[in-house]
């Protein structure tokens, strides 16, 4: 049976007219269907980049620890001793709205396979996830069934395969409810030389397939995924694939003990787009051809066609390409853990994807044409979306009561909130590797085989991105590297999730720009290039987009194994110490308007206006180094970044350790108090340290040029505010601590 | 003293154990696979958490058809020292080396955090290096580690002492009687869902699991020396 393809068939395949006339003038004939389903996915925006490709562009990518940059399965870094950390981050946004538990754990195992197709092996996940708020009138029910969904799906895949999840973000707005994000960070270890890439090489070669058997589902999850989502998405539900993590550990151990027998040559996972993009990338990086026989593909059910074997996505598969006469040695590994392998073709040189089905040729492409002559798009950009105003409302003295409430209010709002209800379903100690799990500023694990810790910090910030994407992208990547500085480590390098609606808008693709521009400065300020990453578009619902979201993962290096400090207080009689200044980025007039983005305006005020808090590059990174030299010198017993809820919030959250400590704070400040209280500036950190250690943490703060302000002392059971010499809020940690830890669960089973 | 690590497809602490063994513990620790008939030259046997079989059907309802149970129970019933922790515990109730069987956490979500755990008794091979009186902090990380028995079990249990650990305070999955470890019947075999092997190194938290292995090290000394 064979449909005819023209336009019309194209078109429901989500390739333009020109798109259309490109390929028939290339290949100089209309071509099959199977070949169509093959370049739409490989040219859908999820594969190609053809939207973000001009820009992506603009990142650094080089460093002196850089050994894999962009375009491989993972970026690679050197940690020393000749062992080496492959990391990246991918998302499974579409998929987690239409199924929310499979969508977000294949999300898990698709990144994990990222990193073992290299010959790492996995140590560590971190998730950034947005959704609507659980407490929305409206969405609230819908929400909270993805909300559920989304981490028992992740806890499902991460903590059956045993690779510990070991911290992340979560942030809500309504622009989620109907596209929630689900950004997963994962990273490997491994030595230096051996380190396996997804290129096929050798004429004559086996090209073996390993793994789960190929069904019918996930067909056209690449397309789906490049598209906006309408009342039909229902009907998109069998689109999803489902994972098996048991499968998927047998294949993490198998591929790595396959690796050691040295015959194989190239490896890549079966990812989006399955074996179509497995089989074409292996052979345009390779420079060959590949020929392969779908009849010998591992097949779920019967009867399905070339164009549904070579679309599916069914998880846990891997295409590999061994030395011709070692095949056997390959074979017996992946028997020996009960998986399927066979060989389904062979490496040629004519630069062909060569598809064979019941004895003809179903499809024929130039490897390079399916990849390297991807459309490339210099898509419109115009100014950036934003439909906040410039100016809010005028801010009132705050009463003594409402500066309480205010706290009590961040404490209690999804945002803020613990998310201990998330994390405790997350095995975050499996490996014995975490020295600094979730509820941490950065996540560190030791790496026992190399003597050293890398610290990773995932951030994202839609509310800042909003107002301003080049700021707010420059803020996020600022306050993933003042995290790794809380533990005193330094970054060494970054990977990117770029969630945003419809690049064919012009102010959408501006924020798309903006974002990649600000990034590309601030990534190049903090010595983190860009190695890989994931461009996750058209995250629209019925016309309505997100707010743009892009996620940052930075990876930094401890030259220890030991556990670094905490972001709470430890201590009773310890000195409270604020680096970088009360408020350091702004005065008088503009404040008010950078106010207008944070945590506090949406919470409080309903609203949010103006523009992110400005940010001096020079400066942040001073407090980095000042943040570390104390760290590392063990002047201090805390560290823990001012991030949302400013100042206020950052104090309560120190107070909220194993052992509760109060602290009394007493400063004076010419600023409005709301500002002083719960404005963001960035470039602070909360330092709690020993009395006999401020004369050594002050001299270091200045041959910095970084301000120190005294903020009082930790102890006693309340947290304290003395503002101007009056006493504003005095509360019992024991009752902030309540409502931050009850909130969340508590929205949850909201009715 | 030299264990034994058994390693079932799915295994994900079997490493953990190993690391917690020779490094922390000083002591030789050896790979075993599932398909071995034998358990070669090994003193002890730690049978590692993790999701065999990927826990289908039941947690630990496959695993325990693997050719080393087999062997396993021989040695078992000789009166060597076989610990489980988490899915090896839910692997020997299913093998029928323990009493009762492990079912969903009372709340139906997985919960990884550190507990307080009490002994239930400090005679036997597994708990006599601990204080009775001071309660260790042992993390957890399971979905289905409620143990469960009917009363009259329960009841004979705790009339035979063989209740190894009760969890103190926070119970994190609504086990009976708030038991986190029992001992077989010859208290030679000892399964807990608390993880000891995670519990031996200061740089990722606590140290209170050394307790465990130093009664088993002790236990076994004590035996060689009995047995000259």
């Amino acid at each position: 049976m064979q449909t005819e393809v023209d336009e019309r068939t194209a078109a429901e395949h989500g390739l333009t007219a020109e798109e259309y006339q490109r390929i028939t003038d290339r290949i100089g004939r209309v071509p099959t269907l199977t070949e169509l389903g093959i370049l739409s996915v490989m040219w859908s925006e999820h594969c190609s980049y053809k939207s973000s490709r001009l820009h992506l562009k603009k990142l650094p990518t080089r460093g002196e620890r850089i050994l894999v940059g962009p375009g491989e399965n993972a970026g690679i870094v050197d940690i020393g001793g000749g062992w080496a950390a492959a990391f990246k981050i991918e998302s499974h946004n579409h998929p987690s709205y239409i199924e929310p538990f499979q969508g977000a754990a294949t999300g898990v195992g698709g990144i994990l396979r990222d990193i073992f197709t290299m010959g790492a092996r996995p140590v560590a996940v971190l998730d950034a996830l947005r959704f609507g708020p659980p407490d929305d009138p409206e969405n609230g029910p819908v929400n909270r069934r993805i909300i559920r969904g989304v981490v028992e799906g992740i806890a499902h895949y991460g903590n059956c395969i045993g690779v510990p999840t070991i911290g992340g973000e979560c942030s809500f707005d309504p622009c989620f409810s109907a596209n929630p994000l689900v950004n997963v960070f994962a990273l490997g270890v491994f030595r230096q030389d051996s380190i396996f890439l997804g290129s096929a090489k050798g004429l004559g070669n086996p090209v073996i397939y390993v793994g789960a058997k190929t069904g019918r589902d996930g067909i056209q999850g690449a397309s789906m995924a490049s598209a906006e989502f309408d009342e039909d998405s229902e009907a998109k539900r069998p689109n999803v694939q489902v994972g098996d993590p048991f499968l998927e550990k047998l294949l993490l151990e198998a591929c790595l003990e396959a690796m050691r027998t040295g015959a194989i040559l190239g490896i890549q996972d079966m990812g989006a787009a399955g074996l179509t993009c497995s089989t074409a990338e292996m052979g345009g990086r390779g420079g060959v051809g590949i020929e392969i026989e779908l009849d010998r593909v591992p097949q779920r059910e019967s009867g399905m066609t070339p164009y549904e074997i070579m679309l599916s996505e069914s998880q846990e598969r891997m295409l590999l390409v061994a030395e011709r006469g070692r095949e056997g040695e390959v074979l017996a590994v992946f028997r020996k853990w009960g998986l399927d392998a066979v060989e389904i073709g062979t490496v040629t040189a004519d630069r062909l994807l060569r598809v064979k089905h019941g004895g003809s040729v179903v499809a024929e492409l130039d490897t390079g044409f399916l990849s390297d002559d991807a459309p490339l798009y210099d898509r419109p950009h115009s100014e950036p979306r934003r439909t906040a105003p410039l100016d809010g409302p005028v801010l009132s003295e705050p009463s003594a009561a409402e500066l309480l409430a205010g706290i009590e209010a961040l404490l209690a709002s999804p945002e803020l909130n613990s998310k201990r209800w998330i994390w405790e379903q997350y095995d975050h100690q499996v490996r014995t590797n975490t020295t600094a799990g979730p509820g941490a500023d950065a996540a560190v694990i030791r790496i026992k085989e190399a003597n050293v810790s890398l610290a990773m910090s995932l951030d994202g910030n839609s509310r800042y991105c909003a107002l301003d994407p080049r700021l707010g992208t420059q803020l996020i990547v600022a306050e993933c590297c003042r995290n790794l500085a809380t533990v005193g480590a330094t970054p060494i390098a970054a990977t990117n999730n770029l969630n945003f609606g419809n690049p064919e808008k012009p102010e959408i693709m501006a924020q798309l720009v903006e974002s990649i521009e600000g990034m590309a400065e601030a990534c190049r300020h903090f010595g983190t290039p860009i190695t890989g990453g994931n461009v996750s578009l058209y995250n629209e619902t019925l016309g309505e987009g997100i707010d743009p979201a892009p996620v940052l993962g930075i990876v930094g290096m401890l030259e220890h194994m030991a556990a670094p400090i905490g972001p709470c207080f430890t201590q009773a009689g310890d000195l409270v110490v604020l680096l970088g200044g009360l408020l350091p980025d702004c005065r008088g007039e503009e404040l008010p308007r950078r106010f207008g983005s944070s945590q506090y305006a949406k919470t409080l005020l309903g609203q949010t206006w103006g523009l992110p808090p400005s940010l001096d590059l020079e400066h942040e990174a001073s407090v980095h180094e000042a943040t570390r030299s104390i760290v590392r010198q063990n002047l201090a017993h805390s560290a823990h970044d001012v991030g949302s809820g400013g100042l206020a919030v950052a104090l309560a959250e120190c107070c909220f350790g194993p052992e509760p400590i109060g602290a009394t704070i007493e400063f004076d400040t010419d600023q409005p108090l709301l500002c002083a209280m719960f404005h963001e500036c960035p470039s602070r950190v909360l330092l709690s340290l020993p009395r006999a250690n401020i004369g050594e943490v002050v001299a270091i703060a200045a041959s910095l040029h970084v301000p120190l302000v005294e903020l009082g002392h930790t102890g006693g059971s309340t947290l304290a505010f003395r503002l101007n010499s009056t006493t504003r809020v005095e509360a019992p940690v024991a009752q902030l601590r309540r409502i931050w830890e009850s909130s969340f669960e508590a929205s949850l089973e909201a009715q | 003293m030299k264990f034994g690590v058994i390693i079932f497809p799915g295994s994900n602490c079997d490493h953990d154990a190993l690391y917690a063994l020779t490094h922390n513990l000083g002591q030789q620790a050896t790979e075993i696979w599932h398909e071995s008939e034998e358990l070669g030259d090994a003193d002890a046997i730690f049978v590692p958490g993790g999701f065999s079989y990927g826990d289908y059907l039941r947690c630990g309802a496959i695993a325990r058809f693997s050719p080393v149970i087999r062997s396993l129970r021989r040695f078992a019933d000789s009166g060597g020292l076989v610990i489980g922790v988490c899915n090896g515990f839910q692997i020997l109730c299913e093998a029928g080396l323990l009493d009762g069987a492990l079912i969903r956490n009372q709340d139906l979500r997985f919960v990884c955090r550190t507990v307080d755990l009490v002994p239930g008794t400090l005679d036997s091979a597994f708990t006599s290096a601990c204080q009775p009186d001071r309660p260790l902090r042992i993390p957890v990380a399971h979905g289905e580690g409620c143990f469960f028995a009917d009363e009259a079990t329960l009841d004979r249990i705790e009339a035979e002492d063989r209740v190894a650990f009760r969890y103190s305070g926070n119970n994190p999955n609504g086990s009976s009687r708030n038991i986190a470890g029992v001992l077989s019947e010859g208290r030679n075999v000892l399964g807990m869902m608390p993880h000891p092997e995670r519990a031996c190194d200061g740089a990722v938290g606590s140290t209170d699991g050394i307790a465990v292995f130093r009664s088993m090290i002790a236990a076994a000394e004590n035996g060689l020396r009995h047995a000259d």
